[in-house]
């Protein structure tokens, strides 16, 4: 995959004449097939990209595959101790470990959660980031004020606010819970309860996202042309009315791209559950991701054939979900 | 998707009137209550980092206002290396990533030719991969070569996501540049290179920028790698480092807000200067595909 497939993509793409429009038309003619002296230029140009992506992604990624194959652990790959090098003693084991995985009750349970977790959070950063790009999208006093505050979440590196979430939600000494005592009320165990902490995780991730939804959605609503509210409210088309036969269609092309972006980052988003709770209490929280990193780096002995079989399906599953999306789109007659 | 979503007048008539002052009080309230949201957390970070460690966890805004974390976490803690891990890595990393997909992104951008369409795909397919498919090969491979806990060890893993990134946006923004100047360019006799080097890339300064910010950004807020390949106080970045504040075994709050400001700061200040061209780049890149 990540090695590029010369012969698929030969098939693929027609050759066509230099610096054409921006469009790489998908009912291109197929022009007879240019020599190198033709694409060179366009093959030097993109030639470092295409090593280095093989090299350096693509190699470690048919290792990765291969690991996931093996019953490779700590104890037994190839390692060096001072001066010894130890050769690697794993032994290929073929689909145990998709097997084991998919029988198993522990991958099925997490893939459940980061469903649930990725749908919850993507669904919420949506509607409020929509809501809120409508109402900055209003000739209101103070429109930029609003958007610079409301954008701050963004433009602070995501491990610090999430610290700064750990620090609120704290048990005993957090500024949520010693406002509920002001208040009268017990303290809530924002992140060490199970289903507590999976709303707490869900809360930050959301916090986190909105304001990229907002300010993709906002774009997507400026480039509306304001000739077509006129005309609707000419014809007597009310608030609801317009928004739903104005605004939505045309947000579409913006808010097909930003869901599928939103859903695959959540979908691996790590520094959130990672730095929140760990995965737990227990492994409440953990998501494929956080649970594969677990397998290769936290338990013992680090277990890393296991942790690339989930790598292996975790990018499997979002291939397949890419590729249906894709499809769905492309029936509602978007071009993509 | 245009860029320009930040006009402090706006006179034209394409935005809907918020109507009667009592629905303009609704909107009013509801901003106020959403950026009050968006806000607090990092501010509280900010208000704590002054107040005396000891009073970390107090819920009053101000508390004898000094900046006794800052001075303590500049002397008693790594706190510099880390930055400086980050800086170099994050620096190398986005210098590297630009240098080598520059090309990549204007090529894409422009021509057609045969693997293209394969390229493209990969491209964006690299993008879906989560840490977890990389991270133990990687591990493996820079642990044979030495390269674990070494800076260049962890620049090189971090081009594994910047690579693809920057080749996308960039063609995104190449595709913003009207194809007439490079026709310009031809018709005066340069080379596609020399299209690229000399008309394309100045103009295409502002997407660079971009581009560069948001790989140093990813890089600069990298968790995962950071923390499984580099180990012990010296060699730590600032992602991993921070963690070593708050563990299971407690929480050292004052410095940790300290340290928060000082991460969060130039981020900050530049990402609102350049976050209106990056939702452009992201987004023109996927959308015209």
């Amino acid at each position: 995959m990540a090695v590029d497939t010369p012969s698929q993509s030969v098939a693929k793409a027609a050759g066509d004449v230099v610096a054409r429009g921006p469009r790489r038309g998908t009912g291109s003619r197929r022009a007879p097939k240019r020599s190198l002296a033709t694409h060179w230029y366009a093959w030097a140009m993109v030639a470092p990209v295409v090593i280095v992506i093989a090299v350096i992604i693509g190699y470690p990624l048919v290792r990765g595959l291969y690991l996931s194959l093996t019953d490779a652990n700590e104890r037994n790959v190839a390692r060096t101790i001072g001066v010894n090098e130890i050769p690697a003693t794993y032994e290929f084991v073929g689909l145990d470990n998709y097997t084991d995985a998919l029988t198993g009750s522990q991958f099925l349970g997490t893939l459940g959660w980061t469903v649930v977790w990725t749908v919850s959070c993507v669904t919420l950063t949506f509607a409020l980031g929509l809501v809120l790009a409508n109402v900055l999208n209003r000739r209101i006093a103070g429109r930029s004020v609003y958007r610079m505050l409301l954008i701050l979440p963004w433009a602070i590196p995501g491990f610090v606010s999430v610290f700064a979430w750990r620090f609120l939600y704290d048990e005993r000494r957090g500024m949520l819970n010693q406002i509920l005592s002001g208040l009268g009320m017990d303290a809530v165990p924002w992140l060490n309860d199970p289903l507590m902490a999976k709303f707490s995780v869900i809360a930050v991730n959301v916090w986190l996202g909105v304001p990229f939804m907002m300010v993709a959605l906002l774009g997507g609503l400026q480039s509306i042309p304001g000739e077509l509210y006129e005309a609707a409210e000419m014809d007597g088309a009310n608030a609801w009315q317009r928004f739903r036969n104005i605004t939505l269609p045309g947000l579409r092309s913006v808010s097909t791209t930003v869901v599928l972006l939103s859903t695959i980052w959540t979908f691996n988003m790590f520094p959130v559950i990672f730095l929140l709770t760990r995965g737990g209490p227990g492994e409440a929280t953990q998501i494929l991701v956080t649970q594969a990193y677990k397998f290769s780096f936290e338990i013992s002995p680090r277990d890393f054939a296991q942790s690339s079989t989930w790598g292996v399906l975790i990018l499997v599953l979002l291939m397949i979900f890419a590729a249906f999306y894709q499809r769905v789109l492309r029936k509602q007659g978007d071009v993509w | 998707m245009s860029g320009d979503h930040h006009d402090p007048h706006p006179p034209d008539p394409q935005r809907p009137d918020p109507g009667p002052p009592l629905a303009s009080a609704g909107l009013h309230l509801s901003l106020i209550v959403a950026s009050v949201i968006a806000v607090f957390p990092v501010l509280w970070v900010l208000l704590t980092s002054l107040k005396p460690a000891k009073y970390a966890s107090t819920t009053d805004f101000f508390k004898e206002t000094t900046f006794e974390n800052y001075t303590n976490l500049l002397s008693d803690t790594p706190f510099l290396t880390w930055f400086g891990n980050s800086l170099l890595v994050a620096g190398l990393t986005t210098v590297v990533g630009v240098f080598i997909s520059a090309t990549t992104g204007y090529a894409v951008s422009r021509f057609r030719f045969p693997g293209k369409r394969g390229l493209m795909w990969t491209l964006l397919i690299t993008q879906m991969f989560p840490v977890a498919v990389l991270i133990v090969p990687i591990y493996n491979i820079m642990s044979t070569m030495g390269l674990l806990n070494e800076p260049l060890g962890l620049v090189i893993t971090y081009l594994t996501i910047a690579v693809p990134f920057c080749a996308w946006m960039m063609k995104g923004f190449f595709d913003t540049i009207p194809r007439e100047i490079d026709e310009s360019g031809y018709v005066d006799g340069l080379t596609p290179f020399g299209t690229f080097w000399r008309l394309i890339l100045p103009l295409a300064k502002p997407g660079i920028a971009v581009t560069a910010f948001y790989s140093f950004i990813t890089a600069w807020g990298e968790v995962a790698y950071a923390s499984a390949f580099m180990v012990g106080d010296e060699n730590m970045t600032l992602a991993g480092g921070l963690q070593k504040f708050v563990n299971q075994y407690g929480a050292q709050w004052g410095p940790m807000s300290a340290a928060s400001v000082l991460i969060a700061i130039p981020a900050a200040l530049v990402f609102l200067f350049a976050q209106r061209h990056l939702v452009t780049g992201m987004s023109a890149g996927a959308v015209k595909g």
